[in-house]
This record gives structure tokens, C-alpha cells and sequence, in this order.
């Protein structure tokens, strides 16, 4: 067994900087990784790329790197919830580059998966497709949409072992499987980080080989942006 | 005229027994609870869940379990979760069988634009792009006109577009429209809205035929 366990958040982003690019997983405030957060806010790195579907709200989530303006360009398919986001893009202060969210997922993928490119027919014919190379495949127009490069990916997963194996739950999964080794070095938390063996190989959503370091996170907020329910 | 809930209703009637429908954010998340309940139907939300169910009784929220409006939901027996890539092979890779959707304008020629107004909105796509660039059966659901009384239905979109060609029916709260390679064809009108009223609302060309039917709903 090769060993990705780290004792805490401090020695797991070891090696952040300025300037640097980094992957988040997550929908929304669902299966974002809490702790990573928590510590690039606490490092106040500057002119960070980062790679989310969504930006956090005004007070949580990727919101709190906004806040502390510790990012210089965010690429999401959608940003709506997050009104220091709108002001910083809208002024200018905050580069913003809007993609399909079907295209995050597969430019994540192929960088996981060792694809410089993929062709997707999302956005063609829209300002998404501008100046990008376009190729027609059976009658259909396709877009060239290239492989991510990342220095980090903080995902977040549900359980994990020191292997770096990893189980996610529910919805929380969203990004965070595609996430997994896309990135030079990739970091995860987990909400129960569990003896080596006591998970089964069969029910393992990422084998370890896609995990550099893994740490048991703490103080889990898990907040809900929506709350819906229906009366009993 | 029919409400939210009314366009909900009718577009209800389009989802038929054995289809996997994605449904967008607004008027068409309001469509899950008017399917018939003697047909099977799996509703599919791109943050990864199959077989979503109703909102959780108070006490049962997950923050772990929520469509892709960011809501809280539950799951029925025979759901999966499956991550984003997946989710978007289901949509691009054509799996999914109806998708309903938003829109702030749709042009005669199916062209859609619904994420973005320049200088003053800009949320972002989503999964919208990815969705009517792929699904077969895409259906808008909307009002017929803006706040301001203006028309969404037109000649061309002026806002930034997310699809080209690809709406094929709009359901609003005055008519049933299909998309053609003429324009929009009236299908049904709303109760008690005429045919001068849907005139006078559409931008874009109309085909008219006789005896427009009202809806039945």
C-alpha cells in the first residue's frame, strides 16, 4: 500500500503559491472541499486561477477567496448566487471565463484521462465557440475544447483510506471524481478517513492512483443553499 | 392566459410513458408535478441523480442530496448518482429523452438565448448549452412576453445565444407553438386567449392555421 495520508491541511497544501491554478470540486456549496478552503483563505495566496463550477456564495465557499480578492480569474459554467462575484466581474476586477458545464466536466476528464482535446457540440454558434477551432462530424458541428492544466484539485470526498481511495456521497459527487488526478497534485478530504481494507475494492468510486495526498476534514459545515421540503 | 403552473400543466402532457426528462430551473421544475402517475418517468438532474423524487418532509433535508437548482430533494427506489462527466454523457450522448427548459428569448429559426445579458446579468450557462446543443426534443417553457410587455418570441435573438436551431416547441401562457422551417406554427391557444391576442404578442413569423384549438388541460 503506497501512502497518501497527511496529518492535516497544513502539510496537505504544502507547496501552494501565488499565481498558481487550482481545480475545485462541487455544485454549488454540495461536496465542496470545506478545509482546503478554509486554508488558502487562512495562506492569502494571490492571483489564483480556479477551476469550479460555481463561485460559493458571498460568506462561504469559494466566496471567501473573492472576498479576501485572492483570485485573479475564475472559469464556471454559473455564477448566480454570489453577489461580490457579479461586482468584481462586472467592474472588471475579476476575469471570468464562462463555459458549458458539460465542457468543465470533459475538460477536467481529459486532463484526468490524458486527452489534450475534446470535441463537444456545446456552444457552437455562440460567443462560447468563438475563436476556437471548430470540425464537422457526420452533418453536426463540433467545438475543440482542450484538456485543463491545473497545479492542485482539492475535492472532497465522503470516505477515504491512506491508500487515497475514495467514496463520495449522493450529489456531493458531482466534480470531484472528474477532478481526481487532473491536476499535477491532488488533494483530498474526506469526511471519515477509514482504516486500509475496510473499504471494498468493488465500491470504490477512485482508486488511489488519482490521489496525491489525503486528510481527514473537520468541522463539516455542509450548508444548504436551497432548503425545500414539503409538509408531512 | 395560464399561469406558471398552468404551463407546467400542458407541458406535463408531452412527457410520455418510458422517458428520461431533464427539467431546467423555473416553469419547468414545476412540470414533475403534473406528470400522469400511471406512466413511468425518470426525471434526471445534471448535478448527478437520477430517479429524483419530492422535496424531503421537514427534517429529512440532505445537504448531500439536491438537484441542480440547488434545492433540496429526495431520491425513489431505483435512483443512481453519478458524477458530472457521466451526467453529461447522458445529455451529450443523446440517453436523455426530453429535455425542458427556460428561455429569455426564442427565434423563429429555434435559436435560444437565456443566459446572459450583457453589461447586467451574466450567471453563466449552466448546463443549458450543453443540453440544446444535444437533446432531440427540447421544449421551452416560458411567458410569451417580458415584464415590459415585449415579445419573446422573435424574428432573431438579440441577446447572446446558447444554442443555434434547436428548440423544436414553445409552450407559453397564451399558446402551444412548434418551431418550423417557416417559423412558428400556432398549435393551441391558452383559454380564453384568441388568435389576435398570440398575433400581437409575436415577434417572430407566425403560421396560422384554421381552427386553432384551445388547450385542453
Amino acid at each position: 500500500m503506497i501512502n497518501k495520508k497527511v496529518a492535516n491541511v497544513k502539510s496537505a497544501l504544502e507547496g501552494v503559491k501565488d499565481d498558481m491554478t487550482f481545480m475545485f470540486g462541487g455544485f454549488g456549496l454540495s461536496g465542496i472541499p470545506e478545509n482546503s478552503i478554509a486554508e488558502l483563505v487562512k495562506k492569502n495566496i494571490k492571483g489564483l486561477t480556479c477551476i469550479s463550477n460555481n463561485a460559493g456564495v458571498d460568506d462561504f465557499g469559494l466566496g471567501l477567496l473573492l472576498q479576501q480578492k485572492q483570485v485573479k480569474k475564475m472559469i464556471s459554467s454559473y455564477v448566480g448566487e454570489n453577489d461580490e462575484f457579479e461586482r468584481q466581474m462586472l467592474s472588471g476586477e475579476l476575469d471570468v471565463e464562462l463555459i458549458p458545464q458539460g465542457t468543465l466536466a470533459e475538460r477536467c476528464r481529459a486532463a484526468q484521462a490524458g486527452f489534450p482535446a475534446v470535441y463537444t457540440p456545446a456552444g457552437y454558434g455562440t460567443e462560447v465557440a468563438e475563436g476556437k477551432e471548430t470540425r464537422e462530424f457526420d452533418g453536426k458541428m463540433y467545438v475543440l475544447e482542450h484538456a485543463f492544466k491545473a497545479d492542485f484539485s482539492f475535492v472532497k470526498a465522503w470516505k477515504g483510506d491512506a491508500a487515497g481511495n475514495l467514496i463520495f456521497k449522493g450529489t456531493a459527487r458531482n466534480f470531484n471524481p472528474n477532478m481526481c488526478g487532473a491536476a499535477k497534485i491532488t488533494v483530498a478530504e474526506v469526511e471519515e478517513l477509514v482504516p486500509v481494507g475496510e473499504l471494498n475494492p468493488n465500491e470504490i468510486h477512485i482508486p488511489g492512483i488519482f490521489v496525491q495526498r489525503i486528510f481527514q476534514g473537520e468541522l463539516y459545515e455542509k450548508r444548504i443553499e436551497q432548503r425545500t421540503v414539503r409538509q408531512r | 392566459m395560464l399561469d406558471k403552473n398552468g404551463i407546467a400543466k400542458r407541458i406535463a402532457k408531452e412527457v410520455k410513458d418510458g422517458y428520461y426528462v431533464n427539467l431546467g430551473i423555473g416553469i419547468p421544475t414545476l412540470v414533475a408535478n403534473f406528470v400522469r402517475d400511471d406512466i413511468e418517468v425518470e426525471f434526471q438532474s445534471e448535478n448527478g441523480v437520477l430517479g429524483m423524487g419530492p422535496f424531503p418532509f421537514e427534517g429529512d433535508e440532505d445537504a448531500d442530496i439536491i438537484n441542480a437548482g440547488k434545492q433540496t430533494i429526495t431520491t425513489l427506489p431505483g435512483a443512481s448518482f453519478f458524477d458530472s462527466a457521466m451526467s453529461f454523457s447522458m445529455i451529450r450522448g443523446k440517453h436523455v429523452d426530453l429535455t425542458i427548459l427556460g428561455a429569455m428569448e426564442v427565434a423563429e429559426n429555434g435559436d435560444i438565448a437565456n443566459w446572459k445579458i450583457p453589461g447586467r446579468m451574466v450567471k453563466g450557462m449552466g448546463g443549458a448549452m450543453d443540453l440544446v446543443a444535444s437533446a432531440e426534443n427540447i421544449i421551452v417553457a416560458m411567458m410569451h412576453t417580458n415584464k415590459r410587455g415585449e415579445s419573446k418570441l422573435l424574428k432573431r435573438c438579440s441577446l447572446p445565444l446558447t444554442g443555434v436551431g434547436c428548440v423544436k416547441k414553445v409552450v407559453t401562457n397564451l399558446a402551444v407553438l412548434e418551431v418550423t422551417k417557416k417559423g412558428f406554427k400556432l398549435l393551441e391557444r391558452a383559454p380564453g386567449v384568441s388568435v389576435e391576442d398570440i398575433k400581437n404578442a409575436t415577434e417572430g413569423h407566425l403560421e396560422i392555421g384554421d381552427n386553432i384549438p384551445e388547450m385542453d388541460i
